[in-house]
């Protein structure tokens, strides 16, 4: 099986699964309801795969197939797989839902490269495949203006960070003649061009996690894209971002290690600060959602201060918690948009009184994000600043300890909307579908039992 | 016998989700049994942990749980009872079943509400219980998100702006904890098991920078100068449960934080810093009982009276000498019962009365006679007098902080005692405008009689006050052998 097909199964049976699709559209079928069924059938399917125990594998270095990668993927598709189910309402009715399902088959082939990637051209290829796609998928709400402008700042901003990271990739090819991910550090000499190589990739990745000050497109695009889009950026995008930012750029930015630190911790406080103050004054809901966001993402990089094998897992399992806390919020918020047709925080008031599942589901999201315990976000939270800590001064600490407190103040604002306020407007359905019943379900228990058993993280410390 | 500790943690659990599956009348009686099978558990406890100190046990913690929990960071959930937390986890039990008797009228959505207070219990149990930093934090952080929901949820008046203010305040601390915490986890090597921390004795550089994040976190809870600005409203705006719990348990999981963690494990920099430790309560003790002179509320009398008593506390681990702590110990527990008692008194009077204001109350002997007696004894207690549980506690912190012969010392002592008249004087005089004296409004001349339910409710307490004002010495010699193993640490310092 030492062929590249029999190394990315996944990719080709989502390959595969596009024709399929493809196919049934030209041949003229156009009900929503079959694309979305065929969209979480293949999304399944490829979970299947890469849950499938195989042995580790690589084809040259390009493509490296390992339980770590394989793990990260199948916490990206399950991600994808939940937010489908809880956008499927509004895809179904959707005239275009077959394209909207190729779109998001490309993106998760072009995820799943980008992470298993052993080679910095592999990386790109993977990660221009996602984006692409996604910008277009912004913009999939075609009557609104502010979905196309979501769009199309998402492409210029991709393509603007891409260009950043493109440059910085062909001045370390330039100084070490290669662009494998294992060779480069041992090649890579201290000198001023590297600094600047560093820079640039550093930046590109920058953007793409939305951290300060690269953020500024952020806010925008979550805002006018369709939500489940919205959650795809925040959730699965996001979290492979930071995996790739965690198992390629740490060990060539090993290479400057003197400087990192300091460069990292000052932007890790300027990313939470940021977050935490923006997302104070939001109304509106998605709006809300992205900064609040930023300032995770400001927590992530907390667990790249020093690199130990700490670090990594604290990193891996907070995207894990991450995933499940945002997919209980985004599900909500999306069901909720449906009904009352606003983008607003004030949907969230009086929630308890007509949906307790949905705000509790609500509540212990936020509860997790916020790291409360016995929620899984406290673990994650408390983990990677334990790993960040040694690599500052303590000073430094306290400050990310008392931006916690600001985002606790946001984060129970919802919550006093939802237990403590009057009921504004009558939701016409105060019952969930089902599946999004089961997903919300489902992410709720995640968040209650994954701390407070400590098998994930003993599985995440195996993989290293 | 091990698992009588996980086991008191998990009734209150298992409660907790009972409550919530049930209908509001279920559950109200849900968690009263629960109550009631907390404080069995404890006393068993007690009786237990007396039987093997009496075999001639000699190990410093007992009834030990071990297990394991996230071993890549060396967490365990480590559990163990000396003879401090055989008290508070009595001292919590007590006032978790009134607590939850005195609840037994809550409207509106009762099921959340108990499901709640026995979350806020599970919490305790595990934070008094737990011999591992992690798991203390762990535990401690439990109880944030309850207290907001009562308060919001339950309280009155500003609510939701004191639930913020309150919560926020806490999680500050909490801030300061975190990073105290790894602090040590660091400077010890990687490691939060409080025994290995005790006989490993970090370096002094360390203790240094540690002590002032931890005890000033843990300070927070328990309302150290200038961090105390969340208790007043937080206590006056919660439901009764609330209060009771507040005021009864939570501020003594901050005391209980800064004896066990913060001195005994860092009693190099707890020497350093005492001066300042010293100084704080001293102005919270006499800053919190001039304020209380000023308040017409009964809820805020007693939330900033409970500034002044937990100030006691806190001057008691500050002196550091073995009569201190002992009576710092006492206090907690005296505090506990003595604050609960009180807000129980004054919800079920409220209740009647619908006002706090005490010039709009008058002559309750008449109408409430066995309510006015409770609220009388917990004044009392409040205030001092022999025969209660509050004389024994402050006269044994003074004992202990008068062994230091020097001035700095002794005019911290005589001020802290001096405030003592001034507690004489508000309580006396809220005694005398409440209960005594005219009825003043024509629909007070005939309320309600206390309920069986809170006639068991509040005695439980005020028989518990009795019993640790008249044989304290089934207290003092359950605490005083822990309390000389803490001023070891200190022994072991001036003569290493």
């Amino acid at each position: 099986m030492n062929t590249i097909l029999g190394l990315i199964p996944v990719e080709a049976f989502l390959f595969c699964w596009i024709l399929l699709i493809l196919g049934l559209k030209i041949s003229g079928k156009n009900s929503g309801g079959l694309y979305v069924n065929l969209l979480l059938l293949g999304v399944l399917v490829a979970i299947g795969l890469v849950a499938f125990p195989a042995p580790n594998a690589q084809f040259g270095d390009l493509i490296h197939v390992n339980a770590l990668n394989r793990f990260i993927r199948g916490l990206l598709y399950l991600g994808t797989f939940f937010i489908v189910i809880q956008s499927s309402s509004w895809l179904k009715k959707h005239d275009h839902a077959a394209e909207f399902s190729i779109l998001l088959l490309v993106v998760l082939s072009g995820l799943g490269l980008m992470v298993s990637t052993g080679n910095l051209l592999i990386f790109y290829l993977g990660l221009e495949m996602a984006s692409i796609p996604l910008a277009a998928m912004a913009s999939f709400n075609l009557t609104s203006k502010m979905s196309g402008e979501s769009g199309l700042k998402l492409i210029l901003s991709s393509a603007f960070s891409s260009g950043f990271l493109l440059f910085g990739i062909s001045l370390i090819f330039g100084l070490t003649g290669t662009i494998s991910i294992a060779e480069i550090p041992v090649n890579l000499a201290n000198s001023t061009l590297a600094l600047i190589a560093m820079v640039m990739i550093f930046s590109g990745f920058a953007f793409k996690l939305s951290a300060v000050p690269f953020h500024f497109w952020t806010a925008d695009v979550y805002q006018g894209a369709p939500m489940g889009i919205t959650a795809f950026l925040a959730i699965v995008s996001k979290s492979s971002i930071a995996f790739v930012f965690l198992t390629v750029l740490f060990p060539i930015l090993s290479a400057i290690q003197q400087v990192w630190p300091t460069v990292l911790i000052a932007l890790i406080l300027l990313t939470i600060f940021t977050g935490n103050i923006f997302a104070l004054r939001q109304s509106s809901l998605k709006r809300f959602l992205a900064f609040s966001s930023i300032a995770q993402v400001g927590f992530i990089l907390m667990g790249m201060l020093v690199p130990s094998e700490k670090a990594a897992v604290s990193v891996l399992y907070f995207l894990v918690v991450y995933m499940f806390s945002s997919i209980c919020i985004f599900g909500v918020a999306q069901w909720l948009e449906e009904q009352t047709g606003k983008d607003s925080l004030s949907n969230f008031k009086g929630l308890y009184k007509e949906n307790p599942f949905a705000a509790w589901s609500v509540a212990l999201g936020l509860f997790s994000l916020a790291g409360i315990p016995p929620t899984a976000g406290f673990f994650g939270k408390f983990f990677l600043i334990g790993s960040g800590f040694q690599g500052v001064s303590v000073w430094y600490v306290v400050l990310v300890g008392l931006n916690m407190v600001i985002s606790l103040y946001y984060y129970l604002k919802i919550v006093k909307y939802m237990f403590m306020n009057e009921v504004i407007e009558e939701l016409e359905k105060p019952q969930m579908a089902l599946p999004l019943k089961i997903s919300l379900g489902i992410g709720m228990l995640a968040i209650c039992f994954l701390g407070l058993s400590n098998w994930i993280v003993n599985h995440l410390s195996n993989l290293f | 016998m091990s698992f009588l500790i996980p086991l008191l943690i998990a009734v209150p659990l298992c409660s907790a989700v009972a409550n919530y599956l049930v209908n509001a009348n279920s559950a109200r009686w849900i968690a009263a049994i629960s109550g009631f099978i907390q404080l069995v558990l404890s006393i068993l406890i007690w009786k237990v942990y007396a039987d093997f100190r009496a075999a001639g046990e000699t190990a410093q913690f007992l009834l030990t749980a071990h297990y394991s929990w996230f071993p890549l960071w060396n967490i365990n959930l480590d559990l163990g009872l000396d003879g401090i937390s055989v008290t508070m986890l009595i001292m919590t039990s007590l006032v978790v079943f009134s607590a939850s008797l005195l609840s037994w009228n809550v409207r509106n959505d009762a099921k959340l509400f108990f499901s709640l207070l026995n979350f806020l219990s599970a919490g305790a149990y595990g934070f008094f219980s737990s011999l591992d930093l992690f798991a203390m934090f762990f535990f401690l952080e439990l109880a944030v998100v309850p207290k907001f929901l009562l308060i919001g949820i339950w309280g009155s008046g500003e609510k939701i702006a004191s639930a913020m203010k309150l919560v926020l305040m806490l999680m500050g601390g909490s801030a300061l904890l975190l990073t105290g915490l790894f602090v040590v986890y660091y400077g010890a090597g990687g490691n939060f098991s409080l025994t290995e921390l005790a006989s490993n004795r970090l370096g002094r550089e360390i203790q240094l920078v540690a002590f002032p994040l931890l005890f000033i976190g843990f300070g927070v809870f328990t309302a150290l100068f200038p961090f105390h600005t969340w208790v007043p409203d937080g206590h006056s705006s919660a439901p009764t449960a609330g209060s009771m719990f507040l005021a009864g348990i939570s501020m003594k999981l901050g005391a209980y934080g800064c004896l066990r963690v913060a001195t005994y494990l860092l009693p190099d920099a707890a020497v350093a810093y005492s001066p300042y430790v010293i100084i704080l309560s001293s102005i919270a003790i006499v800053y919190g009982a001039l304020a209380t002179l000023m308040q017409t509320d009964l809820k805020y009398m007693n939330a900033y009276s409970s500034i002044s008593h937990c100030g006691f506390i806190l001057l008691g681990i500050g002196m550091q000498t073995k009569a201190s702590i002992l009576g710092s110990v006492m206090q907690m527990v005296s505090h506990g019962l003595m604050t609960a008692l009180f807000f129980g008194a004054i919800g079920l009077i409220y209740q009647r009365t619908h006002t706090r204001k005490m010039e709009e109350m008058g002559g309750l002997l008449k109408s409430i006679p066995f309510l006015s007696a409770v609220f009388v004894i917990a004044g009392l207690c409040s205030l001092g007098l022999p025969g209660f549980s509050g004389f024994v506690s402050e006269m044994t912190i003074f004992v202990g902080s008068w062994e230091h012969s020097d001035a700095f010392h002794r005019v911290a002592t005589i001020l802290a005692a001096a405030s003592i008249v001034v507690t004489a004087i508000y309580i006396l005089s809220a005694i005398g405008k409440v209960i005594f004296g005219p009825i003043r409004q024509a629909s007070h001349i005939s309320l309600e009689p206390a309920s069986f339910v809170e006639k068991l409710g509040t005695g439980v307490l005020v028989v518990a006050i009795l019993f640790m004002g008249l044989v304290p010495f089934w207290f003092t010699n359950l605490i005083s052998e822990d309390a000389r193993l803490i001023m070891n640490q200190f022994t072991l310092l001036m003569n290493p």
